[in-house]
């Protein structure tokens, strides 16, 4: 594979251009809702009438309205239809040519997405393709400029050069904590070892959070291509991906696109025609929380328990099997084509002045406007939840958006209009963790929500730490004293006390972010504390 | 009969799952690191597993059983008891959770007089809650025999468990 033949893969692909195009999501949501049987529906409309040299209809991944789905989509006009059925696909044929008889008049909700908030607000890098190219098509991938900065750090960069492009970028670890990417490359680079690693945590257990599962489920190869230039980058040979066994679809697509990328020589030996040398394979997670956290995540991949284990050594240094790993999550490595593609300085022009870039949020719970959206650093949540999300359905008032899942905390709704980075999250005693964003409105009450999260880490608790294992069922047997009405002042302040203690003492991330939730709706939401308190 | 090269994937029970078991444990090199991997793809054969069949694991892979063991119980993926002929899965996550999933299983407890993880007498309804199908826009969802439902009310998805039950699909 060189260039010229990766050029004529996209030519190929760009003669498609000129047609019609009709695009259906066939993933996430969209699935759920009979997406695959509107497409067959479309094609074989088109089919039947004969319109195939001026329409093309094709299954592409999520357009990020998931809520109404399934979603179809027409090019270039832009229109596009919600809750389609395969009753609308004739309707919806018609009306892009006026060669397919119909007498029935259009499908009636359609929008211009160029002109509603939901989409508006957005700017795409992660999800550039996401909506447009058909998941399991490499060809679609190659022609929306995909694996060119691939080639260009193969042929015209060296690692070095690669690393600090990233640096200048200030591209932060997506999955959570916010780690400047650039030093993380670096560290593994150093590392001196003949056996490197890559793994990509595609483990999304947030409860809330489907970023990762959208985005492999919608452009695998986008994560591929950043995994390889990672890869060359730190000089490692190996990746791994581990996903989630709860994405069946996520998986298969992956399969789909490593099996296409050795076909076409992008991924094996010899690369693009260099020395460099690399393989992908898949681990399948079996449902445990805690293989999140880095340490139990290569736990898990050596086959044993996912248990954590003390940091430092950090994986960069000594990782999986003993040798330096780079863990970085799947919309860090998602990022990674187009900061090389369109350099370090355009992406870091993007966002706040810590916190560069794009963030890929799932806005779900209480809101008229579920899905994914991806929005610039520093977008107030005012504008996520107000404009994009267009508030609670039925009139209703939003009371707090949760971010950060079992790790992270609620934000009130007084305080909408931070703008989101990692700092100011922070400071408010959330965290942007990998990125669910849920609205919970002026009916939930915050207790329950911080019992919701306690019960779910003291499920996933690996047991290995007492703090954790012991901590969190204390704090969920305190909050449901607190629900029962049978506690008093004083237990508020053991609660507050121990949140501290699991907090400070725990081994791994789970134990030390479990209090979270408590602590900030402690802080945010003292009313629906204090109103529970028993009167004796 | 003597074992030889050609017949030492065979299972005394002479059980062709064993066989496929066998595949894949080759295709990993009898790793010990497959292990999930082949715990997986034994799930899949036998559907839940049994003591006899992490033994044959343990053996295979040249691991002692009471890591296989270790491993099976620790991952929530792997059952080690029989599930019923029909599932149904409840999202607990937070986004169903905030739009009412508790009620769907509470539901769903009381229509069945059956707590959540456990399988009816007569074997034909498995119970189940899932951390996070990452079906948060679609919420509260429910799978009912690998197929997903979303935007679910409490009528609708006994409605659905009761489509599966009577029509076996």
């Amino acid at each position: 594979m060189d260039l010229k033949e990766l050029e004529a893969i996209a030519f190929r692909e760009h003669q498609q251009d000129d047609k019609i195009r009709i695009r259906c999501c066939i993933v996430g949501g969209c699935l759920s809702a009979n997406g695959l049987a509107v497409k067959e529906q479309l094609v074989k409309t088109v089919q039947e009438a004969d319109l195939g040299d001026e329409v093309a209809v094709s299954g592409v991944g999520c357009m990020g309205l998931c809520s109404k789905g399934p979603l179809v989509r027409l090019d270039p006009s832009g229109t596009l239809y919600d809750r389609v059925s395969s009753e609308d696909a004739p309707k919806i044929v018609a009306s892009v040519s006026p060669r397919a008889s119909s007498s029935q008049s259009l499908p009636p909700s359609q929008y211009q997405p160029d002109a509603h908030p939901f989409f508006t607000k957005q700017l795409r890098i992660v999800l550039e393709n996401s909506g447009k190219i058909d998941p399991e098509k490499i060809a679609e991938y190659i022609a929306a400029d995909g694996y060119r900065g691939l080639y260009k750090v193969l042929r015209e960069m060296n690692p070095e050069s690669v690393v600090e492009e990233i640096s200048q970028s200030g591209l932060r670890g997506r999955g959570g904590a916010g780690y400047p990417t650039g030093l993380k490359w670096a560290t593994v680079a150093k590392a001196q070892s003949d056996r490197k690693f890559i793994i990509c945590n595609a483990d999304e257990g947030d409860p809330g959070a489907f970023m990762d599962r959208s985005i492999l489920e919608s452009d695998p190869h986008r994560v591929l291509e950043g995994m390889m230039i990672a890869a060359y980058a730190v000089g490692a040979s190996q990746g791994y991906i581990y996903v989630r066994g709860e994405y069946p679809l996520a998986i298969n697509h992956l399969q789909t696109g490593i099996r296409q990328a050795k076909r076409l020589g992008l991924l094996g030996t010899g690369i693009f025609e260099s020395s460099f040398d690399f393989k992908i394979d898949i681990r399948v997670g079996a449902g445990a929380f805690v293989c999140g956290e880095e340490t139990a995540l290569m736990a898990s991949i050596e086959g044993k328990r996912g248990i954590p284990r003390p940091r430092p050594p950090y994986p960069a240094e000594s990782g999986l099997w003993g040798c330096p790993t780079l863990i970085n999550n799947v919309e860090t490595f998602a990022n990674i084509p187009t900061i090389i593609r369109r350099g370090a300085k355009w992406f870091s022009s993007i966002g706040t002045e810590n916190s560069k870039g794009t963030k890929v949020f799932s806005l779900a719970g209480r809101v008229c406007n579920t899905g994914l959206i991806e929005v610039p650093m520093g977008t107030t949540l005012q504008q996520i939840v107000g404009e994009m999300g267009d508030n609670v359905p039925d009139g209703g008032k939003a009371k707090a958006v949760q971010t950060g899942g079992p790790s992270g905390g609620c934000i009130p709704a007084a305080l909408f209009d931070t703008p989101v980075d990692y700092e100011s999250l922070k400071e408010l005693g959330s965290i942007m963790g990998s990125g669910g964003a849920i609205v919970m409105d002026e009916s939930t009450n915050m207790v329950e929500v911080a019992q919701f999260f306690m019960e779910f880490c003291m499920d996933e608790s690996c047991g290995k730490c007492i703090p954790c294992r012991a901590g969190t069922v204390q704090l969920y047997q305190l909050l449901t004293k607190i629900r029962e009405g049978k506690a008093v002042l004083k237990d508020l302040e053991k609660l507050k006390q121990l949140c501290n203690m699991v907090q400070e003492t725990s081994l791994c991330g789970l134990g030390q972010a479990a209090p979270n939730p408590v602590i900030s709706t402690l802080r945010h939401f003292q009313d629906d504390y204090m109103g529970l308190l028993s009167q004796e | 009969m003597p074992i030889t090269k050609e017949n030492s994937n065979i299972h005394p029970s002479g059980d062709k799952r064993f066989q496929m078991l066998s595949a894949t444990m080759k295709r990993h090199q009898y790793a010990p690191d497959a292990l999930i991997e082949v715990l997986h793809q034994a799930q899949e054969l036998f559907s839940y597993l049994e003591d006899d069949l992490l033994l044959y694991i343990a053996h295979s892979l040249k691991l002692p059983p009471s890591s296989v063991y270790g491993v099976a119980t620790f991952y929530n993926f792997f059952s080690l008891k029989p599930k019923g002929v029909h599932t149904c899965v409840v999202c607990m996550g937070t986004a169903c959770y905030v739009k009412g999933s508790t009620n769907l299983l509470t539901s769903l407890e009381q229509q069945y007089q059956l707590q959540a993880g456990k399988t009816t007498f007569d074997n034909q309804l498995s119970l189940l809650t899932a951390r996070c199908l990452g079906a948060c826009g679609i919420a509260p969802a429910v799978v009912v025999d690998g197929s997903i439902e979303g935007h679910q009310t409490a009528e609708s998805v006994i409605h659905r468990v009761e489509e599966s039950l009577h029509h076996g699909s």
